[in-house]
């Protein structure tokens, strides 16, 4: 059994974005604060921290979950994936791709919790309906797009993986 | 926002998580989704001296089929038993519910224990528990009595409160099987998608009598059998009154009763499409 | 019509006009913006936390920091006592004597006002500090609704004041007297606006430091503007304002006006570095940005019209009464003046009346909030105008056509001051009803109601005003008083254009975006006027106020990017151009007027042999100035300052001119009601924009749906409620509710294209239009749809139900109705009864011996007698996974034994204060048994009724139920609990016969 006294750091070991990456955390830090301000990984951002505006998610083995809903020492062992390890190189993944074409983001802080929830929810509905990906995303609060440009973006996304050539212009 | 400073723990066996259940009582709390106590913890509405984290207790995550009963583990993910082949075959009602548990994020993490033992009034899941006559297995250390099965309508008693001991876990949720020749239907009423629920109405229509459980509305869900010859809307209007319907920044105590009276009334008589 | 003619002389735009994606994406795609808590910091960079009021008006006794400095890693508090030696209360924009300043001296006014920071190690230890603090506070008695307030006899907020009104002001334009005593109809509607926000996802981010050695202050935060705040902060921190460094990152999260409040934090945080002796970051959280960072005002307001049997309006009459909250912190009063010289909207009216009002209340401070002034004015303009055309059997877009400013009158001066630059309304209306199916809604609506079904129609014509007068706020004062003061106006714009020894073109603009694609938008400027691609210029909006230009106009507000900023850029790359093309003329040996800029390269027109790359042009200016014509003096570098003239200081009689520029919008929608539920659904919503020449569709249309969500939102479904006692009850984003994408659908979105004359591109503004059209135009739909008056937003479920009406059958009898707690406040009351075990006078004894008190208590640690029947106790009470532990004050009284008593009792916690009392009734039943009545009476507090709003009278009713249940088990009766469950179990026996009695 672990166990962890409180007001005592100990070692949390995940891999981030596919890097085996090492920190320092008491029992009660949230693993948003320690993947932003240990690991240095701030492109995931803190909305609300009571796991409701969905900024944070981040994908824990693959499934996209709250980081301010967990642990720091929950995380141990485990595979965290952030926005900073969705890109396909240098250049940016479809998923980004189609998010710039669409105009899906405006200030940009909600956007990497959606990113997460959406590259999830593709890997496991390739054939989206409007409804289902609207039901998807209702789990995110975005304060400046009125949501057209991430659902045509997402929509897109999943019709170029099954084959359909990308649009051109914007929503 | 961030919690108060904690000793945590993660046991792998259930013995083990008993044993420090037994040791702490009510200063612990159990973490299984995290997707309430997170939330509480890091408001500070909590400051337990220790969170038992028992996502590391192997057996505590399934879904089975025993004796008549959807058994459901400690550590199973609403997203698992969204995602169950079987669930709508087995668990109609759940299969209605459970798109309504929440978001796809939350559901993700979030166990099917972990909102039944919370007994959120307006929580989607306690209601059908409720209204299915399920129950819950409590486990304590405990050389002899370590082990009790309490029916729903003994384990909800009031706003977030429950039958559960402070040294108890909560280790599987019950939910009747569905029978063929019952209906169940399942309406709800919140301000946003995914928000708890204004209204929330679960039936089950047998073939001689109806169970009709009501969520968001009295301090836990409640349930109600009318009998198929009785005339509803009376019975929905004794039903309505008897919830104790509050008023709050989001609606009002006559609406929840009228919501309760006119979905109900659609919900008792039109089938689900 | 200068500028238009520039716009001309340029040609067509090879990017000015085209939906560019957007430059900013690329990073913040990656993870790789920079937001104020992502910059590196000094090292030995503190955390802040800060320690609130959970109280609406109260005296700070007492601040006992001892317990909180003892805190491993705590290295500072910051109190009220620091805060009176170092700095000056803000300056207030009225001339009253009330002193507001960064943390409560004396008083507190608001639930959510500052009383002490501390600074820690890191933020988790600083709020184990918090909860340290001992504060302690003689409550006195709140004030929330803001007509209670601006009575006589209501609790005064600033005693040096004397009443709440603290600015009372009447203006008269026209002859508005004649106009209503001459008119065939007069026309009255009284509506209240309700308080929300635009609450961007990225909260509050300060980073401040001190240099001891020069007495000045550094300091980073996600402040939007308007710089003329910097005054306020400097004056506030007692120095020049080269004391006061303040800078911005390069990314923020959102704002919509709101980050303007984060200013009063920027000062507070300065104190606690300069206390702590070391840099201090303070990054708020959500419940402190929802209670007490800033909001929309509340409004009342009574509006009235002097019509004509046609339908045609004379004169408007108002009378507004705006709630600014606990303070009247800056800018406000701007709320009012912003739109004050466009009160007649987008109509030809000649004669108005206004008397505005400021009133203070026990609520947070108010600011600046997406719309500004628009939503409120609107609400009441556009729903009379829906009343009016039902009152007089009129259709309401006719009614709305009839009283258009005339296309030919432009630009128009409005009466109150306003000049409208430009438009065509009439041509806005035909277009939007015909190019989004207006007939075919109409079509829609007849054959819904042909079914029963609840549907209708709503309109709304509005005027948009984008770049602010800076001045507009001094109509706030009297003529006289301005006279004395000196005249203010104008709205400084600036930019900075630059180009590299290599010939790279570098853009800095001090408007400080959130968002809004500025960075793009000016590259496409500057490429069009350069000829170079877009993508290759680079664009700062970061601002430092000790290196960058900047003015008081500075910063992101009032829609003045594209009208303003963007003009500005414009401005500054034609100087650029202008002195290459002139270095190019002397190299070429041509004249100036026949250099080409294109394709990246400089070229005489006409003659394709003389061409250079831009960047090798523009490189001579570094690297060989001997090279140079006569009077070119090396460096390119020009930064460009930029005022409308049209933007003057109010006049005499209160003409104001408050914008430069007015767009218009037109919208409509029909909307279809659950007759059970009470939902609205939108069924269209087509919204029409003017906004002048249009630098990038895809921004613009971004700009539209973004405040059309957060329009949708304020129309159906936020508020920040607010408790009688003043407590918040919205301190979650599972309280405060803003659309997810399951609530907002798309709307039909049109363009025209009418130039401003006044601003260099022709462009206005266009971000705030559907802020102030949307909450309006879905009300008028709603009102259409249920032949209703009265509305009031946010239009829930509940409240759209109550207006179609609820028939209730009666309760059956013996289930009497829960009575409903008073007002809408926290005070909890209830009544409740159970059956113990022994006669009337034991039951009473039990009460009155300390030894069992202590035990029916809930989580009674300690409980230490200090009086008669008075007790100082320790207790951990809570419901489900919820627990604090509270500091209590137990009291017996209204002694009767052994009929009646009375347990009052008052408790702090860090979760905040809870105060309750039980009026105990004792009835001796038979079986040597005494029922116990009890009605008792809860106030809740501070976080937990921020929080937990829908928790609290169930939580109530718990903790109070389990004292008098454990009294029955301490007295022999075993288990009694839940009294209330098994009434309504005894109830159905009775009903159903099931009973064996």
């Amino acid at each position: 059994m672990t166990r962890i006294a409180a007001n005592t750091p100990c070692r949390v070991r995940l891999i981030l974005n596919g890097k085996e990456r090492v920190g320092q955390a008491e029992s009660r830090m949230l693993l948003s604060d320690f993947i932003r301000h240990e690991l240095g990984a701030t492109g995931t951002h803190l909305g609300c921290e009571h796991g409701v505006c969905g900024a944070c998610t981040v994908r824990v083995d693959g499934v996209a979950s709250r980081a301010c809903l967990m642990l720091a020492v929950q995380a141990e062992g485990r595979r965290i994936d952030t926005v900073e390890g969705l890109c396909d190189g240098d250049a940016l993944g479809d998923l980004q791709a189609a998010f710039k074409r669409h105009h899906a983001l405006q200030c940009g802080f909600c956007t990497a919790g959606i990113l997460n929830s959406c590259a999830e929810f593709l890997d496991k509905t390739p054939e989206p309906s409007e409804l289902d990906v609207r039901d998807m995303l209702s789990g995110h609060l975005c304060r400046c797009t009125g949501y057209t440009g991430i659902v045509a973006a997402v929509l897109e996304v999943a019709a170029q993986r099954r084959g359909a050539p990308p649009e051109t212009s914007h929503v | 926002m961030k919690p108060a400073a904690f000793d945590y723990a993660r046991p792998e066996s259930r013995g083990e998580v008993l044993k420090l259940l037994a040791d702490t009582g009510s200063d612990a709390r159990v973490l299984a989704g995290g997707q309430s106590l997170m939330a509480v913890l890091n408001m500070r509405l909590a400051e337990p001296a220790l969170v038992i984290d028992i996502g590391g207790v192997a057996d505590l995550g399934y879904i089975e089929i025993r004796d008549d009963r959807l058994c459901i583990g400690a550590n199973t993910r609403q997203a698992e038993l969204l995602a169950w082949p079987e669930l709508a075959e087995h668990a109609p009602l759940l299969a209605r519910v459970m798109p309504w548990v929440g978001h796809f994020q939350t559901r993700n993490r979030g166990t099917v224990c972990g909102s039944i033992t919370h007994a959120d009034p307006s929580a989607e899941l306690p209601l059908s528990l409720a209204v299915l006559g399920g129950e819950v297995v409590l486990e304590r250390r405990h050389w002899r009595r370590g082990r009790r099965v309490v029916p729903a309508a003994e384990f909800f008693q009031g706003l977030l409160t429950t039958a559960r001991e402070p040294d108890e876990l909560l280790t599987e949720v019950r939910f009747p099987l569905a029978r063929a020749d019952h209906d169940y239907r399942f309406t709800e009423v919140a301000m946003r998608h995914g928000d708890f629920a204004l209204v929330a109405l679960a039936a089950v229509i047998g073939p001689d009598e109806i169970v009709l459980g009501a969520g968001g509305v009295a301090d836990r869900p409640v349930v109600r059998r009318i009998p198929r010859d009785r005339d509803f809307d009376t019975e929905l209007n004794i039903f309505a009154w008897s919830l104790g319907a509050e008023s709050d920044a989001h609606a009002s105590a006559a609406y929840r009763r009228q919501l309760v009276r006119e979905l109900g009334h659609k919900l008792l008589t039109q089938a689900t499409p | 019509m200068q500028a238009q003619s520039t716009v001309e002389a340029l040609g067509r735009f090879a990017e000015c006009g085209y939906a560019r994606e957007r430059v900013e994406d690329n990073a913040l795609l990656r993870g790789a913006g920079r937001f104020g808590d992502d910059l590196a910091t000094t090292a030995g960079t503190l955390q802040a936390a800060v320690l609130r009021s959970p109280h609406a008006h109260a005296r700070l006794r007492k601040l006992d920091i001892t317990s909180a400095l003892a805190i491993d890693g705590v290295h500072a508090v910051l109190t009220g006592e620091d805060v009176r030696e170092w700095a000056a209360p803000f300056a207030v924009g009225v001339r009253q004597p009330m002193q507001h300043w960064c943390l409560a001296v004396d008083k507190v006014r608001y639930v959510g006002e500052p009383v002490a920071v501390v600074v820690a190690r890191d933020r988790y230890v600083a709020e184990d500090a918090l909860d340290a603090v001992e504060a302690d506070y003689e409550l006195l008695d709140p004030v929330v609704d803001p007509e209670v307030a601006a009575q006589a006899d209501a609790p005064v907020l600033h005693e040096g004041v004397g009443a709440n009104v603290v600015n009372d002001r009447h203006f008269s334009y026209g002859s508005p007297d004649k106009a209503f005593a001459e008119a065939a109809h007069r026309i009255a509607l009284k509506v209240r606006y309700p308080r929300s926000s635009c609450t961007p996802i990225e909260c509050y981010v300060v980073i401040a430091d001190y240099d001891v050695a020069a007495g000045t202050y550094d300091v980073t935060a996600n402040f939007q503007g308007p710089f003329a705040l910097h005054s306020v902060m400097a004056r506030a921190l007692k120095v020049g304002a080269s004391g006061l460094r303040l800078r911005t990152p390069p990314d923020s999260g959102g704002s919509f006006g709101i980050k303007q409040g984060v200013f009063a934090y920027v000062v507070l945080m300065a104190l606690a570095a300069r206390k702590a002796g070391a840099p201090v970051k303070w990054v708020e959280d959500r419940l402190e940005h929802l209670q007490a960072s800033s909001s929309a005002t509340n409004r009342v307001t009574e509006i009235e019209a002097a019509v004509s049997a046609e339908g045609r309006i004379s004169a408007l009459r108002y009378d507004q009464l705006d709630d600014c909250g606990a303070y009247l912190r800056a800018p406000e009063p701007a709320t009012f003046y912003r739109m004050h010289g466009t009160l007649t909207g987008a109509y030809d009216i000649q004669h108005l009346e206004a008397r505005n009002r400021v009133v203070l209340t026990n609520k947070t401070p108010t600011g600046l909030n997406r719309g500004f002034g628009g939503p409120q004015v609107y609400y009441a303009l556009e729903r009379l105008m829906q009343r009016i055309a039902v009152a007089l059997d009129l259709d309401p877009l006719e009614v709305i056509r009839r009283n258009l400013v005339p296309a030919d009158a432009f630009p128009y001066r409005a009466p109150a001051g306003s000049l409208l630059d430009s438009g065509n309304y009439q041509s806005a209306i035909e277009k939007g009803a015909a190019e989004g199916g207006l007939d075919e809604l109409k079509q829609r609506r007849d054959a819904a109601r042909r079914e029963g079904r609840l549907y209708g129609i709503g309109y709304c014509a509005v005027v948009e005003p984008s770049i602010s007068n800076m001045g507009y706020i001094t109509t706030a004062m009297t003529p006289a008083e301005r006279e004395k003061a000196g005249p203010k106006n104008g709205a400084v714009a600036t930019a900075t254009v630059g180009v590299d020894p290599l010939g790279g073109v570098t853009v800095h603009v001090s408007s400080t975006p959130q968002g809004q694609g500025h960075r793009t938008v000016a590259a496409q400027v500057v490429a069009d006027v350069l000829g170079l691609e877009f993508e290759t210029i680079t664009v700062n909006v970061e601002l430092d106020t000790q290196k960058d230009p900047w003015s008081n106009a500075s910063g992101n507000y009032s829609s003045r990017f594209a009208g303003a900023v963007a003009g500005t850029v414009h401005e500054a790359a034609s100087r650029i151009r202008k002195r290459v093309a002139a270095i190019a003329a002397h190299q070429f040996e041509v004249d100036a007027s026949c250099i080409r800029f294109g394709d990246g390269r400089v070229t005489v027109a006409d003659d394709d042999r003389l061409s250079t790359s831009f960047r090798r042009m523009a490189g001579t200016a570094h690297w060989a100035p001997a090279l140079l014509p006569e009077g070119e003096p090396g460096g390119l570098r020009e930064t460009a300052f930029w005022s409308p003239p049209q933007l003057a200081a109010p006049d005499v009689n209160d003409h104001i001119n408050s914008s430069l520029c007015y767009g218009f919008v037109f919208d409509y929608c029909g909307v279809e009601i659950d007759k059970v539920t009470g939902r609205v659904r939108l069924d269209r919503y087509v919204t029409l924009h003017d906004a002048g020449r249009i630098l990038n569709p895809a921004v613009l249309d971004g700009q539209v749906r973004g405040g059309f969500a957060q329009g949708l939102g304020a129309a159906l479904m936020e508020k920040f409620e607010y408790g009688a006692d003043g407590s918040f009850q919205a301190g979650t984003l599972a309280d405060y509710l803003i659309p997810t994408t399951m609530e907002v659908p798309e709307p039909v979105i049109l363009h025209m294209e009418t130039p401003s004359p006044f601003t260099p591109l022709g462009a206005k503004g266009a971000g705030e239009g559907n802020n102030m059209s949307t909450p309006v135009c879905i009300a008028n739909a709603v009102a259409d749809a249920l032949g209703e008056s009265d509305i009031e937003l946010p239009l829930t479920p509940s409240r759209v139900r109550a207006m179609i009406g609820i028939d209730e059958p009666d309760a059956p009898e013996g289930l009497e109705p829960i009575k409903p707690a008073a007002g809408s406040g926290s005070a909890l009351q209830a009544s409740d009864s159970v059956d113990m075990p022994g006669d009337p006078a034991t039951v009473f004894d039990a009460m009155l011996d300390p030894k069992i008190l202590a035990k029916i208590i809930p989580g009674c640690h300690d409980l230490q007698a200090v009086g008669d029947n008075a007790y100082k106790a320790d207790v951990t009470v809570g419901v489900g996974m919820i627990r604090a532990r509270y500091k209590a004050d137990v009291n017996l009284s209204e002694l009767e034994p052994p009929h009646a008593l009375k347990l009052s009792g008052v408790g702090r916690s860090a979760m905040g204060t809870a105060e309750g009392s039980a009026r105990v009734r004792l009835t001796a039943i038979e079986g040597n048994r005494t029922r116990l009545d009890y009605d008792y009476e809860a106030a809740i507090g501070g976080k937990f009724a921020a929080v937990g709003a829908r928790m609290l009278q169930g939580a109530a009713r718990v903790i109070i139920g389990q004292i008098f249940s454990r009294l029955a088990v301490e007295l022999g009766g075993g288990s009694n609990a839940g009294s209330w469950m098994k009434r309504i179990v005894d109830l159905f026996r009775r009903l159903f016969g099931r009973s064996k009695k």
